[in-house]
């Protein structure tokens, strides 16, 4: 039975028709998994997956302003972002913390459409609402579903409806006409695997869901997978590995600071971020290939050889590719060199463990190859 | 074969009883990954945490469904913790703990007692 207190996505009766064991996750009925995480997994890895992620927050935010007045909260350069393509980007707190991590793009002549997490998107609108200044208006799009579909064979299987999307490389987006509607598509998404996400109309959402997974290639995957690609791409989870108390030096997010923004330093905590950039943060996340005994997860300490505490597990979990247990956490800059030995304490137990380059499973973006 | 209403199962022969996950719990949890089993010779006391099955997403623990000494554990859960999936109520046992005081199996529910009780869930 749905719990009442729970928000439902355009997919519910869907997952519930495919026998998802469903979950309250972020606010939303979620499936967790169909015929079970590791199996869903590995079907991720090798063929396609097809993905649930409507609970995510979606808006576009439009006007003359829209830009510089999105660049006001954000690292990241999107005034010279081209037409056609998106970013990962960091809202950021006067303190330089991560209130959210997110994906915007141009994939019209329209402002930006911005995609964030389902636990911070009140949060995240409601901020924007209150700051954008002048001509800059921010549009919730709460009628639409976004589905991701994700895997070696998710390009072919989307070719098969629109030629286009192979033309698509890495982080290239657009709004089109797919599946007869109007649709918002980037080639992205948070396995670590090429494909794509898109958002639909939520009318047409069980329609779409249901016709992309005709193809014997794709199988839907619950959350529960989602989290274990997404650690083996070595990829911040908001709110766990990243949080407001987190900045984007901490958590090995520098890339997402363009160079002009940090050069006019005109954006949110860029005094602590330029500071940290300069002298060192005084913790960093890292990877951690977990030796031996029982997975560490969030909340495990980390321990150096002698046996002081110095940091903690943000997520970590057993990797199905790599048949081995993984984590990630924060540690002073001193132990983060790779290969450094370390201990996790789980339930007490030390536990040897390696930092470790991320990702921990190669990613496999489709970038085109340079004309 | 008895239950807790933890989902653990006990089967008892003599004064020994082997402990496990019932199907139920099983199934609940997912792919089982790893197994922490107690070590022999440990006392355990009814309603303690003494051993840890994890999947993929998490950790939960197992609670003691008797007090006692641990005899055996299946060090076959270490290698293939997946047999806690295949077979939770046959091969995929934990423990085996002699039993310090057989009145902690009377509150204990039998087979129709618990798929009654996991209706009710």
């Amino acid at each position: 039975m749905t719990d009442e207190t729970l928000k439902t996505t355009p997919l519910n009766a869907a997952h519930r028709a495919l026998g998802a064991r469903m979950v309250g996750f972020g606010g939303y009925d979620m499936p967790v998994q169909y015929e079970g995480v590791l199996a869903e997994h590995r079907w991720t890895r090798e063929h396609a997956g097809l993905f649930d992620v409507s609970h995510m927050g979606q808006c576009k935010i439009t006007g003359a302003d829209a830009i510089s007045q999105f660049e006001r909260f954000v690292p990241g350069d999107y005034q010279i972002l081209k037409s056609g393509k998106q970013k990962y980007s960091l809202l950021l707190n006067t303190d330089g913390g991560i209130i959210d991590d997110l994906m915007a793009g141009k994939p019209d002549h329209d402002g930006l459409f911005v995609v964030v997490n389902a636990g911070n998107k009140d949060e995240d609108f409601a901020f924007w609402a209150a700051n954008l200044e002048g001509d800059a208006t921010l549009t919730v799009l709460d009628d639409r579903a976004l589905i991701a579909i994700q895997g070696p064979e998710a390009a072919e299987v989307m070719l098969k409806h629109e030629p286009v999307l192979a033309e698509f490389g890495f982080m290239d987006c657009a709004r089109l006409m797919l599946f007869g509607v109007d649709c918002f598509v980037s080639r992205s998404g948070y396995t670590g695997e090429d494909g794509y996400e898109i958002s639909v109309p939520a009318a047409d959402a069980e329609r779409i869901w249901n016709t992309i997974l005709e193809d014997a290639r794709v199988k839907p995957i619950g959350l529960g997978a989602r989290d274990s690609l997404r650690l083996e791409a070595g990829l911040p989870l908001h709110g766990h590995d990243i949080d407001p108390t987190t900045s984007p030096v901490e958590g090995a997010l520098t890339f997402a600071l363009s160079k002009s923004r940090k050069e006019a330093a005109n954006f949110n905590g860029a005094e602590r971020i330029l500071k940290e950039l300069a002298e060192g943060p005084s913790r960093v996340r890292v990877g951690l290939s977990v030796k031996e005994g029982a997975p560490a997860r969030e909340g495990a300490e980390v321990a150096d050889l002698d046996g002081n505490l110095i940091g903690k597990v943000t997520s970590g979990g057993p990797s199905p590719t790599l048949g081995r247990n993984i984590a990630m956490g924060y540690v002073p800059p001193a132990f983060a060199e790779l290969g450094t030995e370390l201990k996790v304490l789980v339930r007490g137990k030390p536990a040897a463990a390696e930092v470790v380059a991320m990702p921990f499973v190669a990613s496999r973006y489709y970038r085109k190859p340079k004309a | 074969m008895k239950f807790t209403k933890d989902h653990e199962w006990v089967s008892v022969d003599g004064d020994i009883a082997t402990v496990g996950i019932s199907k139920h719990a099983a199934d609940a949890l997912g792919d089982v990954v790893f197994v922490e089993v107690p070590e022999v010779g440990k006392t355990v006391t009814k309603g303690d945490s003494f051993a840890v099955v994890e999947s993929v997403k998490a950790a939960s623990d197992v609670y003691a469904p008797v007090s006692g000494e641990v005899v055996e554990a299946n060090d076959v859960l270490g290698s293939a913790p997946e047999t806690v999936n295949s077979a939770p109520e046959a091969d995929g046992w934990f423990a085996r703990i002699k039993i310090s005081d057989a009145s902690a199996l009377d509150g204990l529910m039998d087979q129709a007692a618990y798929d009654e009780y996991l209706t009710t869930l």
